[in-house]
């Protein structure tokens, strides 16, 4: 099977500007480039599926016809890929009514470390001799502005 | 007759659609949920014993060819799969009823919890039961949609927080799943598991590594093997209690069971034995140590279950009949033990509104029965002798050692290191929770959002904060009238179950060696998919 070459840079190009998308910290741009993904490899399923034939019936013609499954399994990733799109905007939503932005937010330890540092505290753990050591980086980060009344 | 291999998936999809029917009603649902679980449970045992006396039972949905059409198979592996996943679905049910009972009342139907935790179950057993990849894609999405909604119930903060993250990385695994299917597809021209068997081998070596590469990153971002997974201990501790124990219990577990049926199907001398037994060893260390670091019931539980993913990784990376047959004895083991140590971490939370080691205390006086609820599959998941634990290790050690080689001996001694941080990680929770006395005050400023906001299965604090209480023996009476029965039975069956294991260890380990036999030989699946009809 010789792949379609438009077909197969199309892919790369909608899953590269997917990627990036997905590596942004909102949640909506992460939603926009799943989609950007989705698509690309539905168009993969293009690829796959070989050259373009007749409608896949048997008795309408004698020429080639397409092959049938790829677009089985295509129709039934797009489907999958709307609902979990639908999802993913609705929790987006959710996010943005209660904490008034939809960002992805940090781990829980990772947030209590945070603090403890703002609070000027130590762990239990936390050895005397390190503190000459110079801060880790990100901990002059400016503090996000979050408020959480849930009133848009 | 072989028809009812259709009936575990079809069955929790009708139950479903008739909770939604019945949504007003909460006795309508528990009575449907309970009746199909359970009717399904009996499939899944029947189902097992035949796939024992006969060889795999095999179903054409639809009655189209096996190559073309979806073919649904129960050889020994899914069906031992689908049976305990489904024993601890139906207790983990159970307990649900008794937390929401106890919660919103005897008459507040929770309309979406049951459909989606029966949809789930469908989806599970979808995936275990499938005998193509795009099935078991299908399967898949079932459940990780199904476990969406089941980890953001409620939408509180801390949930919507958590599952975004589960949400994102589930998508992208999915669609890497998706790619892989397609190259997959491009390279043989088919979907279909016991066609591939034949197809890949004749692949250029090159082809078909990239595809197991393709594969293997999928699943193993499901499994949460080492270095894909960050996303768990982070997302499942806010669920709730009974979403997290099925979660933990299940839902790796299904991408431990596909990375086996690829691995011994499609892969079976494959070069990428080495990665996989690397991947095993960092799985099992990196993951103990986040648990010894912990200091939340919750997300200790999260990182043993991540570390011990690991053992079952070292079975199929060593491949042997005994290292298969070892993973396999560990996954039913590992189901049982996790799911009901993150059911008595709920009824931890319950008791005491948190699960933080730093505030409780006190609890093996105050909650004797709870105490020995926690202590017996603790000890089970340690590896204490003579639990089935302990057998499974042991199964999976002398596997190793048979191997000879040295990273295989490397990997021994990790399972080892890792068993005996286990127990110091557990020791550390019975220390702190049960063992020393109660406090009567905390150090105040010491809250620094340590509280997982997880127990109640709609977010809401359904536990009113109760008092800190002296352990004397006025308050043990009390606190037990406290601890709701309609959530300590489902436990005590599931501890029941996790001791029973050990009970039966010979005859299951003889069972799953059968198993692992099958897997190798591999021609009894082919035959069955390919020459039986619907």
């Amino acid at each position: 099977m010789t792949p379609n070459l438009p077909l197969v840079i199309l892919v790369g190009i909608m899953v590269a500007a997917g990627v990036t998308l997905v590596l942004e910290r909102s949640l909506t741009r992460i939603l926009i480039g799943f989609v950007l993904i989705g698509n690309g490899v539905s168009v993969l399923y293009l690829v796959i599926s070989g050259p373009a034939g007749t409608a896949p019936i048997v008795g309408l013609s004698d020429d080639p016809m397409s092959d049938p499954l790829p677009q089985a399994m295509v129709l039934t990733a797009i489907v999958i890929t709307l609902g979990v799109t639908s999802f993913g905007l609705a929790l987006a939503y959710r996010a943005w009514q209660l904490t008034g932005h939809d960002d992805v937010q940090d781990d829980v330890e990772d947030d209590a470390i945070r603090r403890r540092a703002e609070k000027d505290e130590t762990s239990v753990t936390f050895d005397e001799a390190d503190a000459a050591l110079p801060d880790e980086e990100g901990s002059d980060r400016p503090r996000r502005i979050a408020p959480r009344d849930g009133t848009p | 007759m072989n028809q009812i291999v259709l009936l575990p998936v079809i069955l929790p999809l009708l139950g479903a659609g008739l909770c939604l029917v019945f949504g007003r009603s909460a006795f309508a649902q528990r009575i449907i949920s309970i009746a199909i679980l359970a009717l399904v449970v009996t499939v899944a045992a029947v189902l097992l014993v035949r796939a024992d006396r006969f060889g795999p039972q095999t179903v054409n949905v639809g009655g189209w060819p096996a190559d073309i059409g979806i073919s649904l198979v129960a050889d020994r592996l899914s069906a031992l799969m689908l049976l305990v996943s489904t024993v601890v679905t139906l207790c983990v049910l159970l307990y649900s009823f008794g937390q929401g009972i106890v919660e919103f009342g005897r008459d507040a139907p929770l309309s979406v919890f049951h459909p989606t935790f029966l949809v789930l179950s469908a989806g599970v057993s979808n995936a275990f039961l499938s005998a193509d990849l795009f099935n078991l894609f299908v399967g898949f999405e079932i459940l990780l949609v199904s476990s969406y909604v089941l980890i953001t119930l409620g939408g509180t903060g801390a949930r919507v927080r958590s599952g975004t993250i589960y949400i994102v990385v589930s998508m992208i695994s999915s669609v890497v799943f998706l790619v892989a299917i397609a190259c997959v597809y491009a390279a043989t021209g088919t979907v279909n598991l016991a066609a591939l068997a034949g197809r890949i081998e004749e692949l250029p070596s090159g082809v078909s590594n990239l595809l197991q590469l393709l594969l293997l990153t999928t699943f193993c971002i499901k499994a949460a093997v080492f270095p894909l997974s960050a996303w768990l201990p982070d997302s499942y501790p806010t669920a709730p209690a009974p979403v997290t124990a099925v979660f933990a219990g299940l839902l790796t577990k299904v991408g431990i069971y596909a990375i086996i049926r690829t691995q011994t199907l499609l892969f079976p001398d494959n070069d990428l034995r080495t990665l996989l037994l690397w991947a095993a060893v960092l799985t099992m260390v990196v993951g103990i140590l986040g648990a010894v670091a912990q200091s939340d019931i919750k997300r200790i539980l999260s990182f043993t279950l991540v570390s011990h993913i690991g053992y079952m990784l070292f079975g199929v990376a060593i491949g042997s009949t005994m290292g298969l047959s070892g993973a396999i004895f560990y996954i039913a083991h590992h189901i049982t033990v996790q799911t009901t140590l993150f059911l008595v971490a709920g009824l931890v939370e319950y008791r005491s509104s948190t699960t933080n080691l730093d505030k409780l205390g006190g609890l093996a006086r105050a909650a004797p029965v709870l105490a020995v609820m926690f202590f017996v599959p603790a000890m089970n998941l340690a590896g204490i002798p003579p639990f089935s634990g302990f057998l499974g290790k042991l199964t999976l050690v002398e596997a190793g050692v048979d191997d000879h080689r040295w990273l295989s001996y490397v990997a021994v001694a990790a399972a080892i290191v890792t068993s005996l941080l286990t127990l110091y990680a557990i020791a550390k929770v019975w220390n702190r929770a049960f063992w020393r006395p109660a406090e009567t005050g905390h150090e105040a400023g010491d809250d620094l959002g340590h509280d997982s906001h997880g127990g109640s299965m709609h977010g809401r604090s359904g536990v009113s904060t109760k008092t800190e209480r002296t352990s004397t023996w006025k308050a043990v009476d009390d606190d037990q009238q406290r601890l709701p029965l309609g959530m300590v039975v489902p436990t005590l069956m599931l501890v029941a179950c996790s001791v029973a294991l050990t009970v039966v260890a010979g005859p299951l380990l003889a069972f799953t060696t059968r198993a692992a036999e099958e897997l190798q030989g591999r021609s009894a699946y082919v035959t069955a998919v390919l020459g039986g009809g619907g």
